[in-house]
C-alpha cells in the first residue's frame, strides 16, 4: 500500500468531477447497510412474537415491516450502484477521451517509440482495471469497512478485553497483507506488460496479414503468438498463487481471532468473568467480521491492479510532446505567405546525422525539386517544414519567422503535404479528399480532377461515396496515391509539398497530373521530392541531396552542366530510354 | 457494417443461448479433471466451513458450559488444524480454477488467432484491424470473470439450491409451496433482465470494437491527422463512439441495479410469506415455532445462492455476448485450401498460365476480363498498364490471395487450386506494391523467421542487392530494430529490404509489383544488374510504371481496364504503335526539357530561378 495515495493522486481531478455521485453513493452504502443489518432484528421480533403466540395480524405486520426494510435496502442498493458504478463508467469515458486527445498531441517521435498494440492495450485492458478500482473497488471498500466497523464497535461494547484479543492478529495481518500486496502489484504489472506483447503481436500480424499470407508465414506467427500466450498464462498463474495466499492468509488470521476468543473467552466463562450468552453473541459478531475480511482481500487486489494499470496509463499520459505551441509561440501570426528558409539545419533521429548544415532559400511562390538517392534525407528535410520533427541544429524559417514561433495550427493549415506513403482512412472517398477541410462537393470534384482521378472515381459503382477499407485497401496503389494528392490539393495552402507523390502512377497519368499541377503551383511555394527527373526538371530550381548535404542546386540545365550527381541520375534514366530507342 | 452484423445476430434469439453455452463448455473438456477436482475441493471447503462452527458449538456445549478446562486446549488445536486445512483447500481450489480459466482463454486466443491466419484476404478488406484485435484480446479477456469465478461456482449453487428445495418440501410441503410462490416472479424478472441486459452487452461488444478500430486507425495515421489539422474533429468522433459505448453500459448498470435488489426483495417476500402463513398455521396449532424458525433459515439459505446466481448471471450475460462475437468469427469460412487430389509438384519449374480468368472483388464489377497468358519457366515477363488496370490483382490471384470467379490459373500445368496453399506460396515470392516491414530486426524481416534461411544467405542477398552497406551503417547493422512498419528506414530502404526478403526465400517464381518505385534510378540500375544474376532460372513477373524497369523483359503484357491488349517484346510493341508506344513516348518526352506552354508558365518562375544560385558542393 506504500505510496498508494501518491500513485492515485492524478485520478483525483476525475473523481472530483463526479464527487456528487460518489457522496450520494457512499451515503447509500451507509443506509443500505444499516437497513440490511436492521432486518434480522425485525425477524427476531417476529419470531419472538410467534413464540409468544402473537396474533397473525401482529406477525403479518412484522412480516410487512421486514419486506419494507428489504425494499428500502434495495432502493439504497439501487442508488449505490447507479451512482458509484455509473460514475466509474463516466470516468472511464473521460479517461478514454483524454487518452485519445493526448495521443493526438503526440509527435511522430513518440509513435516511433511506442507500439500501436501497446497503446491499444493500455486504452482497453488497463483502463478497465482502473475503472474496476473506481467502481466496484470503491463500492466494495466502503461497504466492507462499514460492516467491519459495525462489528468491531459492537464487539467492543460487549467486552473490550475480548475484543482487543480478537483484534490481536490485526497487526500481523497488515504486515503479511502489506507484503503480499506489493508482490501482487509487481506480478500484475508484469502480466499487463505481457498482455501488451500479445496485443502488439496481434496488431502487427493483422496489419501485415498480406505478407504473412504471401510468405505462408502463418504457422510461424501462430508459434510466436502461442509463446507470448504461454508466458501470459504463466505470469497469471503466479499471480493466482499469491492471490490465493492472500485470501487464505486473511481467513486464517481471522480464524486465529476466533481461536483466541474460544480459548480466552472459554476460560473467562469458566471462571465466571462473563456469561455464556455474551460469549456466543460475541462470536456471532466475530463471524460477521469474517465476510468483510474476505472481501478486504478481494478489494485490495482490485486496488493494486487498478493502481498498477493507472501507472501504466500515466506512463503514456505523462509524455509531453516536444513539438507543441509553447512560450515562444507568437499567436499573432495568423497566416503565412510561404517563403521558406533553411538556416544551417542539421538533424539526427538518434545519433547519426541525417541532415547536415542544410542552407536553402526558397522564395515565396517558387517551385523547387528535391532529388537524391534513397535515404539521402529528402523526406526528413520536408518533414521539418510542418514540424513533424524539429531540427537538431539550425532553424527552419517561413516568412522569416522560425517555425517554432508559428502556432502549430497556423503552420499546418498553411502547409499541405502528400506523404510518401499514402495513408487513407476507412471512410468514403469524398470524405478522404475533404479530410481537413470542409470542401464542397464542387471542390472535391475539382481536386479529384486535378489529381487525375475523376474519371476513375466516376466509374466506381458508388462514385465518391465508395467506402474505403482501412488504409484504402480496396484501391490500387496509384489510386491511393492520387486520393492523397487530391486531399492535399483541396487544402489550397501557401506551401505544397509532394513527397514522391507520383511514384505509383503511369506515365500518361503522370503527365496529365503534372500539367494540372503546373497551374496549381502558380503563386504557391511548392516542393517536389521525386526520383523521376521528369517530375522536377521544369521547376524553378532543383536541390540535390546526398547523405544529408545539399551537394548541388540550380536549374535543370545548370545542374546538367555540373556533371555531378544530378547528371548521373539523369544519365541513368536517359541512357535507358535512348538505349531502348534503338 | 458492424451495425449490420449486429442486427443479424438479433434474429438468432433465444435458442442460440443453449447452443452458445454448450459450445463454450466444449472448451472445458481438456480440463475436465481439473474442473472435477475444483468442484470436489469446493464441496470439501463448504464442509470444512461447517466444521468450524460445529467445533465451536462442541467447545461451548461440552467444555465451556460445563466448566471443563481440560479439553478446551485440544479442541482449540483441532479447530486450528481445521483452519489450516481450510486454508490449503481454499488456495488449491482457487488456483485450480484460475489455471483452468487461464488455459481456456489461451486456447481461445490461439484458436481465434489461428483462424484469422486462415481467413481469406477479402475478410481483412472488410474488417478493420482494431475490430479483429478486439476479438482476440478484449473479448476473450471478457470471459475471464465468468471462467474464474463463474462456471464452477454455478454448479455449486445449483446443487445447493436443489438440495434445499428438496429438504424444504420434505419438511413441510405446504409451507414450502407458499415460499415458492415468489419463484414465478423471479423467473419473469430474470427473463426480462436477460433480454434487456443481453441486448445491451451485445451492443457494448460492437461498440467497443468500433472504438478500438477507430483508435487503431488513428494511431497508425496520426501524422496525417495532425498534418491536416483534424485533431478536434476526430476527437469529436471518438467522443461520440465512446459515448455510445458508455450509454450502453449505463443501461446495463440500470438493469443490474434494478434486478439485483428485486431478487433480494423477492427473497424477503418469501420469508415474509412464511412468517405470515406460518403465523396463521401456528395460530391454528398445526405448526410449531421450531418448524417456522427452521423454515425461515432454509428459505434464507435458498435465496442466498439465488442472489449469488443473479450476480453471476450478469457476468455470464456479458461473457456470452463476447462468446457470441468470438464464435461468429470462428464460424467465418476459411480460405479454401487445395482441392483433392492434392498435387505437390516435386520440383516446380515455374510455368504459369492464366486461362480465361475473370475476376471481381465484389459482384459484377469486373477488374479482370478474360485474361489469358502463358509464361515459360525462367521467362521474365513485364506487366504494364495504367493505374487501376488490374496488375496487382493478377499477382494476388496467382498466390491465391483472392479466387477468380471464372477461368483457372495453372502452375506447371496444374490448377493451383489443387496445390496446397502454403506450398504454392512458398514457391512464389512477392515484393508487394505496398511495403510492409514488421517491428523487429532487419534480419528477421528478410528471413521472416524461416529456419531454412541462414543469416549467411541473408547477407549474400543483401550484398547482391547493394543494400549490405546501407544495413551495416545502421547502429546495430542487421540486428537493428526497424520499428513498427519499418519506420526507422526511409521508404526506399524499406522497399529494398522487402526486395531482399523475396529473393532470400529462394522461390521459383518472383513477383515484383512496383518493387523499385520508391528507389532512385542509380540504385534501381544496380538492382537491375543484380537481378540478371539473381533471377537466373526463375520465372519473374514484373509490374512497373517506369518503362526503364521493364524494357529488358523477355515479353511485355499491356493491360488496359482489366484486359490484355498487347503482348510482345519492347521493340515489337514500339513497332505496333499502340498503348505501349504512347506510354513510351510520354516518358521519353518527360525527360526532354520542355519550355512551358505559353500562358501556363508560372509567373514567379524566372524570378525564382534567377534568385536561386546554381551551386555545387
Ligand atoms: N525515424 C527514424 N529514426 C532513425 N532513422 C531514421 C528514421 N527515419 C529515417 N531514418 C534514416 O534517415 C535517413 C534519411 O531518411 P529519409 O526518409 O529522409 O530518406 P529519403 O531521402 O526520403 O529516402 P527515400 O528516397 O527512400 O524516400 C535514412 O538513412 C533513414 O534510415
Ligand atoms: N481489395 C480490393 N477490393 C475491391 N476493389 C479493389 C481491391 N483492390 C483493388 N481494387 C480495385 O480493382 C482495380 C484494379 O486494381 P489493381 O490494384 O489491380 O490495379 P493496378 O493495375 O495494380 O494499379 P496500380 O498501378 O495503381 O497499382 C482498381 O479499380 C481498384 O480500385
Ligand atoms: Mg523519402
Ligand atoms: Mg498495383
Amino acid at each position: 500500500m506504500d505510496g498508494l495515495v501518491e500513485d492515485l493522486k492524478s485520478l483525483l481531478p476525475y473523481l472530483r468531477r463526479y464527487r456528487r455521485s460518489y457522496w450520494v453513493g457512499l451515503a447509500a452504502v451507509v443506509f443500505g447497510t444499516a437497513f440490511q443489518l436492521g432486518s434480522p432484528w425485525v425477524l427476531r421480533f417476529a419470531i419472538d412474537a410467534l413464540a409468544r403466540g402473537g396474533s397473525p395480524r401482529q406477525v403479518a405486520l412484522y412480516a410487512l415491516t421486514f419486506v419494507g426494510l428489504a425494499a428500502l435496502a434495495g432502493i439504497f442498493r439501487y442508488l449505490m450502484r447507479m451512482t458509484i458504478i455509473g460514475a466509474s463508467r463516466w470516468i472511464e469515458y473521460d479517461l478514454r477521451n483524454d487518452y485519445f486527445a493526448h495521443l493526438e498531441r503526440m509527435n511522430p517521435a513518440f509513435y516511433h517509440r511506442w507500439r500501436t498494440g501497446d497503446l491499444m492495450a493500455r486504452a482497453t485492458n488497463d483502463l478497465n482495471a482502473v475503472r474496476s478500482l473506481l467502481g466496484p473497488g470503491i463500492m466494495q471498500a466502503a461497504s466492507t469497512i462499514l460492516v467491519a466497523l459495525g462489528a468491531v464497535v459492537q464487539m467492543f461494547s460487549l467486552d473490550a478485553v475480548l475484543a482487543s484479543i480478537a483484534l490481536l492478529a490485526l497487526p500481523l495481518i497488515s504486515v503479511v497483507v502489506f507484503r503480499l500486496m506489493r508482490r501482487i502489484r509487481l506480478l500484475y504489472d508484469q502480466i499487463q506488460a505481457q498482455y501488451s506483447r500479445i496485443s502488439e503481436k496481434a496488431q502487427e500480424n493483422l496489419a501485415g496479414i498480406r505478407i504473412v499470407k504471401s510468405y505462408a508465414a502463418g504457422s510461424r506467427e501462430i508459434r510466436l503468438f502461442a509463446k507470448a500466450n504461454e508466458e501470459y498464462v504463466r505470469r497469471n498463474l503466479k499471480l493466482a498463487k499469491v492471490r490465493g495466499a492472500l485470501v487464505g492468509t486473511i481467513e486464517v488470521l481471522a480464524g486465529i481471532g476466533i481461536l483466541l476468543i474460544l480459548w480466552v473467552g472459554g476460560h473467562r466463562v469458566i471462571h465466571r468473568h462473563m456469561s455464556l450468552g455474551e460469549l456466543v453473541a460475541f462470536m456471532s459478531f466475530l463471524a460477521m467480521l469474517s465476510w468483510p475480511m474476505i472481501a478486504i482481500g478481494w478489494t485490495l487486489n482490485l486496488i493494486e491492479q487498478g493502481r498498477a494499470s493507472w501507472i501504466r496509463i500515466q506512463q503514456v499520459m505523462q509524455e509531453e510532446p516536444e513539438i507543441a505551441d509553447g512560450p515562444r509561440t507568437d499567436f499573432s501570426i495568423a497566416s503565412l505567405r510561404g517563403a521558406i528558409r533553411f538556416d544551417g539545419v542539421s538533424f539526427s533521429y538518434d545519433g547519426a546525422w541525417v541532415l547536415r548544415g542544410v542552407d536553402l532559400d526558397i522564395p515565396q511562390g517558387a517551385a523547387v525539386g528535391i532529388v537524391g538517392r534513397t535515404g539521402a534525407g529528402k523526406s526528413t528535410l520536408v518533414h521539418l517544414i510542418p514540424r513533424l520533427y524539429d531540427p537538431t541544429e539550425g532553424q527552419v524559417r517561413i516568412d522569416g519567422r522560425d517555425v517554432r514561433e508559428i502556432p502549430l495550427a497556423v503552420l499546418r493549415r498553411c502547409v499541405a503535404i502528400v506523404p510518401q506513403e499514402s495513408f487513407l482512412f476507412s471512410d468514403t472517398i469524398a470524405a478522404n479528399i475533404a479530410f481537413g477541410t470542409d470542401g464542397s462537393e464542387e471542390q472535391i470534384r475539382w481536386a479529384a480532377e486535378m489529381a487525375g482521378l475523376l474519371e476513375e472515381i466516376q466509374s466506381f459503382p458508388q462514385g465518391f461515396d465508395t467506402l474505403l477499407g482501412e488504409r484504402g485497401v480496396n484501391l490500387s496503389g496509384g489510386q491511393k496515391q492520387r486520393v492523397a494528392l487530391a486531399r492535399a490539393l483541396l487544402r489550397d495552402s501557401a506551401i505544397l509539398i509532394l513527397d514522391d507523390a507520383l511514384s505509383a502512377v503511369d506515365a500518361a497519368t503522370e503527365e496529365r497530373i503534372l500539367r494540372n499541377l503546373r497551374r496549381i503551383m502558380r503563386g504557391r511555394t511548392t516542393l517536389v521530392v521525386s526520383h523521376r527527373i521528369s517530375a522536377v526538371k521544369d521547376l524553378d530550381f532543383i536541390v540535390v541531396l546526398d547523405e544529408g548535404r545539399v551537394v548541388e542546386m540550380g536549374t535543370h540545365d545548370a545542374l546538367l552542366s555540373f556533371r555531378g550527381l544530378y547528371w548521373e541520375l539523369y544519365q541513368v534514366q536517359q541512357l535507358e530510354e535512348s538505349l531502348s530507342a534503338l | 457494417m458492424a451495425d449490420q452484423d449486429y442486427r443479424e445476430e438479433e434474429i438468432l434469439g433465444k435458442a442460440y443461448d443453449a447452443r452458445l453455452m454448450r459450445r463454450l463448455l466444449q472448451y472445458l473438456r481438456p480440463y475436465l479433471a481439473e474442473a472435477a477436482a475444483a468442484v470436489v475441493l469446493l464441496l470439501l471447503l463448504s464442509l470444512l466451513q461447517l466444521l468450524g462452527p460445529y467445533l465451536v458449538k462442541v467447545a461451548i456445549d461440552a467444555h465451556i458450559a460445563r466448566g471443563r478446562v481440560a479439553g478446551l486446549a485440544a479442541i482449540s488445536l483441532l479447530f486450528f488444524a481445521v483452519l489450516l486445512l481450510q486454508f490449503a483447500v481454499e488456495v488449491a481450489q482457487s488456483y485450480l480454477i484460475q489455471r483452468m480459466g487461464q488455459n481456456i482463454m489461451r486456447d481461445l486466443r490461439l484458436e481465434v488467432f489461428g483462424h484469422l491466419q486462415r481467413l481469406p484476404l477479402s475478410y481483412f478488406d472488410r474488417n478493420p484491424v482494431g475490430r479483429l484485435m478486439t476479438r482476440v484480446t478484449t473479448d476473450v479477456e471478457n470471459l475471464n470473470e465468468m471462467l474464474s469465478s463463474g462456471v464452477v461456482a454455478i454448479f455449486g449453487d445449483v446443487f445447493t439450491l436443489t438440495g434445499i428445495a428438496v429438504v424444504m418440501l420434505w419438511i413441510q410441503w405446504q409451507l414450502a409451496l407458499v415460499s415458492f410462490l415468489v419463484v414465478p416472479f423471479l423467473t419473469v424478472a430474470t427473463f426480462m433482465f436477460r433480454s434487456k441486459v443481453r441486448e445491451a452487452y451485445r451492443e457494448i461488444r460492437v461498440r467497443i470494437a468500433k472504438i478500438n478500430a477507430y483508435l487503431q486507425e488513428n494511431i497508425s495515421g496520426m501524422a496525417v491527422v495532425q498534418l491536416f489539422g483534424r485533431e478536434s474533429r476526430n476527437l469529436d468522433h471518438f467522443r461520440k463512439l465512446n459515448y455510445d459505448h458508455l450509454e450502453a453500459f449505463l443501461r446495463t448498470i440500470f438493469y443490474h441495479a434494478v434486478f439485483f435488489p428485486v431478487v433480494e426483495l423477492l427473497g424477503a417476500l418469501a420469508v415474509a410469506l412464511i412468517l405470515w402463513y406460518g403465523g396463521i398455521r401456528m395460530h391454528a396449532g398445526s405448526l410449531t415455532i421450531g418448524a417456522v424458525v427452521a423454515f425461515i433459515q432454509y428459505a434464507q439459505r435458498f435465496f442466498r445462492p439465488i442472489s449469488d446466481l443473479a450476480e453471476k448471471y450478469n457476468i455470464m450475460q456479458s461473457a456470452m455476448a463476447s462468446a457470441e462475437r468470438i464464435f461468429r468469427l470462428l464460424d467465418e469460412p476459411e480460405e479454401p485450401d487445395f482441392r483433392s487430389p492434392a498435387i505437390r509438384p516435386a520440383v516446380v519449374r515455374g510455368e504459369i498460365e492464366f486461362r480465361g480468368v475473370w475476376f471481381s472483388y465484389n459482384g459484377e464489377d469486373w477488374v479482370l476480363r478474360d485474361v489469358s497468358f502463358r509464361i515459360d519457366p525462367g521467362e521474365r515477363v513485364a506487366f504494364v498498364g495504367a493505374t487501376g488496370a488490374g496488375k496487382t490483382s493478377i499477382m494476388s490471384l496467382l498466390t491465391r490471395l483472392y479466387e477468380p470467379q471464372r477461368g483457372c490459373i495453372l502452375l506447371d500445368g496444374v490448377d493451383i487450386r489443387h496445390i496446397p496453399r502454403d506450398e504454392l506460396r512458398r514457391n512464389i515470392a512477392v515484393v508487394p506494391q505496398e511495403v510492409f516491414l514488421f517491428a523487429g530486426t532487419v534480419e528477421e524481416n528478410i528471413g521472416l523467421g524461416n529456419e531454412r534461411i541462414s543469416s549467411e544467405a541473408i547477407r549474400q542477398v543483401a550484398e547482391a542487392l547493394n543494400i549490405h552497406e546501407m544495413i551495416e551503417k545502421l547502429p546495430r547493422g542487421y540486428r537493428e530494430d526497424v520499428r513498427e512498419r519499418g519506420s526507422r528506414l526511409s521508404l526506399g530502404q524499406r522497399q529494398l529490404i522487402s526486395f531482399a526478403r523475396a529473393l532470400a526465400h529462394d522461390p521459383r517464381v518472383v513477383v515484383l509489383d512496383e518493387a523499385t518505385s520508391s528507389v532512385d534510378s542509380e540504385t534501381e540500375r544496380m538492382v537491375q544488374e543484380a537481378l540478371e544474376k539473381l533471377l537466373a532460372g526463375r520465372t519473374a513477373l514484373i509490374v512497373a510504371h517506369r518503362l526503364s524497369t521493364v524494357q529488358n523483359a523477355d515479353r511485355i503484357l499491356v493491360l488496359h481496364k482489366g484486359e490484355i491488349r498487347e503482348v510482345g517484346t519492347h521493340s515489337e510493341l514500339l513497332a505496333r504503335q499502340g498503348i505501349y508506344y504512347r506510354l513510351y513516348q510520354l516518358q521519353l518526352a518527360g525527360l526532354k526539357v520542355e519550355r512551358p506552354v505559353e500562358g501556363e508558365s508560372s509567373a514567379p518562375s524566372s524570378e525564382a530561378a534567377s534568385h536561386a544560385p546554381a551551386t555545387r558542393a
